[in-house]
């Protein structure tokens, strides 16, 4: 006869049964105080900015004076212009730099270094990259500008391309190269035909990350680019844009500027979500 | 003359080759030591490969089969940690030394890899982009180019309607023939195979030893395999390696029947290895 001390009154397996219920409660708790503050957060958002979004004038009439009522056309046209040229110079560098860090520098010293600066950069406030781009360029032209802000911009996208680059191109399997390299094939031509396109979605998503976080952007926007009342389009002049935009009207006492506030963090904050979304979405087609 | 070693249970065929010396070799190897970083993984090896016949590396795992075959077109040299000392010519090159880019060079080798690896593109292009590297073809040419490749890799049938999906759809065997197609559109003169089969299913397995057989006539075969079956089925000359040197080469069936090295014929008939 065999009596097996496998069962389900088994004291060892009741004990980790217990324990199992017990984390799995925490961890649920955990997940709804995060959730509650995130959907009072987006909740308030939507409810306030709704009306704003829902009015047509908010996407063509300028910035008012303080007790008009207007819209925000001038700052929407800024943060994308703004956004667009910044991510514009801010990608080839940044996988350029990637590459030569997944593919050329591999393990050397002078990676080694990059990578680290490159963390460094990633991490800094975004103030101080105003206040750089500030001190080196705005200071020495003598105006606030929209060059400027799509510096401090490109400045910002630079670290999470380099970053997502390298990481994605060091998922593609040795294998591969090796593969690719035994046909005969040029190093440069492994990297643009097989082994970028390997990696394609991952470092498209890392972009659109990228663009992501600088298109709520405030502190590097406030010391170059700073903003401006008036439709303007001009590069070399001071350019509307919807985080100082926000942050001016927030701040004020006026109803009209108040409800324009929330029309353009709810413009933003939907933006960054659809973009979010179209990141994880480009992400699963490859698995 | 016994061609049935029973103790592998398989049939030898009788060599029909003429003798190792008597060939012309394709490659020559001479007097190589292969280091990963410190490790020395091969020590002194010399041997020739004769042009047109299947050459097979046995050995347990880590004597240094797999390493020695990447020398071949060097592989190794992606890795800067990796370093070799000695020759190995191919038509009178040094492959180890030479000048010369070393792409051309792998460009006339073929190789074949353990695990498969399609490049993330079609079918179609998968074959196609390796052609493109040093041909210009016509629309009509590379798609006969392809249809041989494919057709020779046993592919053909089950791709013919699929060429422009993608070559990562395919099932593991599949994928194999495709990288084995691949390789032989460029029309290589020499294919290295990298346990070829150690993924790939009995009937996929007898696909490619087919291939073997028949890709003989236009190329130099070289095989490293776990598979001692395998090597006796598909082999002309067999070279036994074991912790970084070569203990017998020699043909096939001499190898496998009558081995002049104990720690050989140990390995073979399984005392050992």
């Amino acid at each position: 006869m065999s009596s097996s001390v496998v069962n389900a009154a088994n004291p060892l397996y009741r004990a980790r049964k217990r324990l199992n219920i017990f984390l799995l409660t925490v961890s649920g708790v955990a997940l709804l105080f995060g959730l509650f503050w995130l959907a009072w957060i987006l909740g308030t958002l939507l409810f306030e900015g709704g009306h704003a979004l829902a009015r047509a004038t908010l996407y063509y009439q300028m910035t008012p004076p303080p007790g008009a009522d207007g819209g925000l056309a001038n700052a929407i046209a800024g943060s994308l212009i703004l956004c667009s040229v910044g991510t514009l110079i801010g990608t080839p560098v940044g996988i350029l730099a990637g590459t030569y860090l997944a593919e050329f520098g591999k393990r050397g010293w002078l990676a080694g270094a990059t990578r680290f600066l490159n963390d460094v950069l990633l991490s800094a406030p975004s103030i101080v990259i105003g206040l750089f781009v500030y001190s080196v360029y705005v200071t020495r032209v003598g105006h606030f500008s929209g060059f400027a802000g799509a510096l401090a911009l490109a400045l910002i996208v630079i670290p999470v391309v380099v970053r997502t680059t390298d990481d994605m191109l060091k998922l593609v399997p040795n294998s591969l190269r090796e593969a690719t390299a035994a046909l005969g094939c040029p190093p440069w031509k492994m990297i643009v035909f097989v082994t970028y396109r390997a990696a394609s979605t991952g470092i498209l998503t890392g972009i659109l990350l990228a663009v992501a976080r600088i298109s709520g952007e405030t502190a590097p926007l406030l010391f170059t680019a700073l903003n401006n009342q008036f439709w303007s389009v001009n590069m070399n002049a001071p350019m509307s844009n919807l985080p100082t935009v926000i942050f001016q009207f927030a701040m004020s006492p006026y109803q009209d500027w108040h409800r324009l506030a929330w029309g353009g963090a709810a413009l933003i904050t939907l933006t960054v979500l659809m973009l979010n979304i179209l990141a994880r979405a480009l992400f699963r087609k490859r698995d | 003359m016994q061609t049935t070693n029973p103790l592998i249970r398989t049939t030898v065929r009788p060599s029909t080759a003429p003798a190792l010396q008597d060939l012309e070799p394709k490659l020559q190897v001479r007097g190589l030591n292969f280091f990963y970083g410190a490790y020395q993984a091969l020590r002194n090896i010399t041997l020739d490969i004769p042009e047109r016949k299947v050459t097979a590396f046995i050995g347990p795992s880590g004597c240094g089969k797999s390493t020695l075959l990447r020398t071949f077109n060097r592989m190794y040299s992606l890795y800067p940690e990796q370093r070799a000392e000695g020759e190995v010519m191919i038509d009178g090159e040094n492959v180890l030394t030479q000048k010369r880019d070393i792409s051309l060079i792998r460009a006339k080798i073929g190789m074949v890899f353990q695990k498969p690896t399609p490049f993330p593109m079609s079918i179609y292009d998968n074959i196609a982009f390796g052609v493109r590297l040093y041909e210009r073809l016509s629309k009509r040419e590379m798609d006969e180019r392809v249809e041989l490749a494919l057709t020779r890799a046993g592919l053909w049938g089950e791709v013919r309607t699929k060429l422009q999906q993608s070559g990562n759809g395919l099932s593991g065997g599949q994928q194999q023939r495709l990288c084995i197609a691949r390789c032989i559109a460029i029309q290589p003169e020499v294919l290295l195979l990298d346990e070829p089969c150690s993924a790939l299913d009995p009937i996929s397995t007898a696909r490619v030893e087919e291939l073997i057989h028949e890709l003989k006539s236009d190329y130099t075969v070289v095989i490293v395999t776990h598979n001692m079956q395998q090597a006796a089925r598909v082999s002309d000359f067999t070279a036994y390696m074991y912790l970084g040197e070569l203990i017998e080469y020699g043909a096939t069936d001499s190898i496998f029947i009558k081995p002049t090295r104990k720690e050989t014929e140990d390995y073979i008939t399984g005392r050992f290895g």
